[in-house]
């Protein structure tokens, strides 16, 4: 049984986007595996890999959506909360190497050895077990959310402050984990990684497995956003979104909201980065870099902010562009097109592609369907962030 | 090939007759015996010349045994004859200093070995304390001070009776007091007053020097020693407080100098630039530019190529300042979010437009001569650029002060900020005020980057180091307020400096960005907050 709240969170649109997430998360891996190498229709294994990071972007997308689409938090140290649960999840996949580094130590991962650490540190212990791993991947990002928002949102730093001192929290946590003394491998991170759960992270099996559960995630994590937005702490959001003040004055503690959300859209961050990291193979402090939090803004500017659905695809189509440019002859040409797309999309594309894609189809769709007013209209509310402070 | 022979030639006769002229009223003694041994290049032979150079005092023997260490010692086998070469390429005969024209082709450079090259320093060592140079006679007597030799004791005795210069003196005085201190048999008022002499000097070497001392000293001269000590590590811990406050106002007018223009867009007009940095990286480049252009066209203008490069920069700057605000800025207002997203946008744009230009290596700008060196205060060493940007910082200060306050731009610009309706109601025209504001924030930025392209790498990436620090400052001396931000940055800078020692440089740095997190917690309109109805604007 589905419960009411999800039923009633789901529109056309989105039952669309989540069966076509549930189709790829699917049929990808199972083109992979099954079908014979050079056939047409198989996703080669390098593909998948390339495809799971999207996904795992396309989450982190998500989670930054929820809080500046639907509550006008621009944070830009998400890539912190994405990079923490990356390096949980990494801690664990160190563990797992066990006596298979290049010294061989059973306890101590490489770099340890090689930076003379007498045992493990205290905060590395427990990371031997995945349970153990998977809740820090949620309650790290979690409880730094929690604790950075707490002291924000009670003394009301909003707008750009708040985008300023969460820049600076990642900048923090970048300058912080390039240190060798810091325990987490210092500028080469965390890499070499093994098996997970037993499995050989580079088999074409465990590829095609995390694929499928980044987008397994991508579902999970959208259902949750879904359900959080169309409900009625959704509505507070968006009338915290569009006039703090006035809802404040209707007796709603703003503070407590933010902090709900910020928390939330921190541990679907972590989750996003701990899925990234068997994927791609290495974390190192380079994702904490404050130009990696605000290139995943743009991906939500880019597809359309306060949709979801925009967020995600912006998420991909920002980063295949990105694949496709950098490897290619315009490479030197693309920071020149980044730098472009964040120009253009504010001045020209506001509400991204799927808003303003939204706000063409609309006036159609509201002449033939009358049933589907409410919920059109309810798209229309979301789909234009008004953003005057 | 052929021209040398020919050079050669033609200075023959000449050297045929200073060769003779010379030659003639040489009497051989000991140290004409000492420099003919350098000749048969035995590395016994050498070593009982240098004892005997290092000795004998003649006023020859210090050129003669730098040569040596310097491979420019040359020794002809044949007639037993040594030259020295000088740095300045002209030879002399070693042993009666008499210009010599050339020099044998038979003649090789006399050999050293590890055990020879201590010797040969041993006896520079003794022979600089009677170099001509007062300034070579200071250092030697400081490495005496050092190893506290205590053979040097006569050589010492004799350099101070006749020592005029003041400084040389100074050294001198503290050397010899270094080996009575060391000297088991000197006696304990010798040592009282040697201790007293090394108590007044005071420095790092001092304390080293004192602490050194063996446990097996007279109780008197013990407790001396100990009250010296004490003494001399209070001075220090008050120098190096001198010292972390100087740095950190160092930091500081960097800090000041980045936010500046920082405070201008974002304090007075709201509007957060992310592309701040940038400015800042075009000042630099443009500095570069200047440099390049008089380097190949006007060498002798090198040391006035800062002067000309802050108008330029503040030109360049400023108008593709005006023109981002024209083109872009003007659009988003009361968009703040949308605005950092386009700035951010567009630093990356310029960054790579300079790469493409530039390239993505480090660009030398040179320093001017006023602007190179150093001078000591007490214990400390204070580099000139520093010192000048310090200056030049406050110097941008106030002048941009006055011209908010005294100029009818500034008028306009601060009637802007207070209330736009009513300042456009009042007949300003505030769209062209907006774009000078800014214009004025990117020229500041600009000037900026040329004095910091003093102290920094000169790459793409400059401005990205700057912009994060600067919005510190700004957010944390309470936005819209120049005097909060002066503030703001030496505050920030000197707490850096004092934390970096504790902390260690990055965490210190960590420190203080978690501080000013907090900080904002606790007053999240900074140190000094605009009142009014504009804070809520």
């Amino acid at each position: 049984m589905m419960p009411h709240v999800l039923m009633r969170s789901l529109d056309r649109s989105a039952t669309l986007f989540l069966i076509v997430v549930a189709a790829v998360g699917v049929l990808v891996p199972l083109s992979n595996l099954l079908l014979p190498a050079g056939s047409v229709f198989q996703v080669p294994t390098y593909l998948v890999a390339l495809f799971g990071k999207y996904v795992c972007y396309a989450i982190l997308a998500l989670s930054i959506d929820l809080i500046w689409g639907y509550c006008g938090i621009l944070s830009l140290g998400h890539g912190a909360f994405f990079a923490l649960g990356g390096y949980a999840m990494g801690m664990y996949l160190m563990r797992q190497i066990g006596s298979r580094g290049v010294y061989g130590n059973p306890l101590l991962p490489d770099f340890m050895v090689f930076l003379n650490y007498p045992e493990l540190p205290w905060y590395w212990y427990g990371f031997d077990m995945f349970w153990f791993a998977a809740l820090m991947v949620i309650l790290v990002p979690g409880l730094l959310a929690f604790c950075f928002g707490w002291l924000a949102f009670r003394s009301r730093v909003t707008g750009v402050y708040l985008s300023i001192i969460t820049q600076a929290m990642t900048y923090a946590l970048l300058l912080g984990f390039f240190r060798n003394d810091f325990g987490f491998g210092g500028n080469n991170g965390l890499t070499d990684f093994k098996d997970i759960l037993g499995f050989n992270v580079q088999a074409d099996g465990t590829r095609a497995a995390l694929f499928a559960l980044s987008c397994l995630a991508l579902f999970v994590g959208f259902l949750i956003c879904r359900a959080v937005v169309t409900s009625k702490l959704g509505k507070v959001l968006i009338a915290v979104r569009d006039a703090e003040s006035r809802t404040r004055f209707l007796g709603y503690r703003v503070e407590s909201y933010k902090l709900f959300v910020f928390t939330l859209s921190a541990c679907m961050a972590g989750v996003a980065g701990a899925l990234y990291v068997p994927q791609v193979g290495i974390i190192n402090p380079g994702e904490f870099a404050p130009g990696n939090s605000i290139e995943a803004v743009i991906w939500v500017a880019v597809g359309g902010r306060g949709t979801l659905i925009g967020a995600a695809l912006g998420a991909i189509v920002v980063n295949y562009a990105k694949t496709v440019f950098t490897s290619g002859p315009l490479a030197p040409y693309w920071l020149f097109m980044l730098g472009a797309l964040f120009i253009l999309v504010t001045l020209l594309l506001p509400k991204g592609i799927v808003g303003t894609f939204n706000s063409w189809w609309e006036p159609w769709k509201a002449q033939g369907i009358s049933a589907n007013l409410a919920s059109a209209a309810r798209e229309h509310g979301v789909s234009e962030p008004d953003m005057a402070e | 090939m052929l021209t040398n022979f020919f050079r050669n030639l033609r200075a023959l006769p000449f050297a045929i007759l200073l060769i003779f002229a010379t030659a003639l009223p040489v009497l051989a003694g000991p140290f004409e015996d000492a420099v003919a041994k350098f000749a048969n290049d035995e590395f016994s032979d050498t070593e009982e010349a240098i004892g005997v150079l290092a000795t004998g005092g003649n006023s020859l023997a210090y050129a003669i045994i730098s040569a040596l260490q310097d491979g420019r010692l040359m020794a002809d086998p044949d007639t037993k004859k040594v030259y020295v070469t000088q740095p300045d390429g002209k030879a002399i005969d070693a042993a009666t200093g008499a210009p010599v024209a050339s020099i044998p082709d038979s003649a090789t450079a006399v050999r050293l070995n590890n055990r020879l090259r201590r010797a040969v320093e041993a006896a520079l060592g003794g022979l600089t304390l009677l170099s001509p140079d007062p300034a070579k006679r200071i250092q030697a007597a400081q490495s005496v001070f050092k190893t506290h030799d205590e053979t040097m004791l006569p050589v010492i005795d004799g350099a101070l009776q006749k020592e005029t210069n003041k400084g040389a003196k100074l050294a001198f005085t503290e050397a010899r007091a270094a080996i009575l201190l060391f000297k088991p048999d000197a006696t304990d008022a010798e040592k009282l007053e040697a201790i007293a002499t090394i108590k007044a000097r005071g420095d790092q070497e001092a304390l080293a020097l004192l602490t050194g001392l063996t446990g097996d000293q007279p109780p008197a001269i013990a407790r001396a020693a100990a009250n010296a000590t004490s003494a001399i590590q209070s001075n220090l811990a008050l120098w190096s407080t001198v010292q972390n406050a100087w740095y950190g106002l160092s930091l500081g007018s960097v800090l000041l100098l980045a936010a500046i223009g920082l405070a201008i867009t974002f304090g007075v007009m709201g509007v957060i630039n992310m592309a701040h940095g940038e400015m800042v990286m075009i000042g630099a480049y443009v500095t570069f530019m200047v440099q390049e252009i008089i380097r190949t066209s006007y060498p002798g203008l090198f040391d006035y190529s800062l002067l000309m490069a802050v108008p330029l920069a503040f030109i360049v700057a400023g108008a593709i300042g005006i023109l981002i605000e024209r083109s872009i800025i003007r659009f988003l207002y009361g968009r703040p979010l949308e605005t950092l997203l386009a700035t951010w946008g567009l630093s990356l744009v310029l960054q790579q437009a300079v790469r493409t230009m530039f390239g993505p290596t480090n660009r030398e700008v040179g320093s001017p001569s006023w602007m190179s060196g150093a001078f000591e205060i007490g214990q400390i060493t204070i580099t000139y650029n520093r010192l000048w940007i310090l200056c030049f910082t406050l110097a941008v200060f106030a002048i941009l002060l006055a011209m908010l306050r005294f100029t009818s731009l500034g008028l306009e610009m601060r009637a802007v900020t207070q209330n736009r309706r009513m300042a456009a109601s009042m007949g300003i025209a505030t769209s062209r005020v907006d774009a000078l504001t800014f214009g004025l924030g990117s020229g500041i930025a600009g000037i900026a980057g040329v004095a910091l392209s003093q102290i920094d790498n000169v790459s793409p990436n400059l401005g990205q180091s700057y912009i994060i620090d600067s919005f510190m400052v700004v957010v944390f001396g309470g936005v819209g307020n120049l005097w909060g931000t002066l503030v703001g940055a030496f505050t920030l800078g000197i707490a850096n400096k004092f934390l970096e020692p504790v902390a260690g440089a990055v965490l210190g740095k960590i420190a203080i960005l978690v501080l000013i997190i907090l900080f904002i917690q606790k007053r999240p309109r900074g140190l000094f907050a605009l009142k009014g109805r504009a804070v809520e604007a």
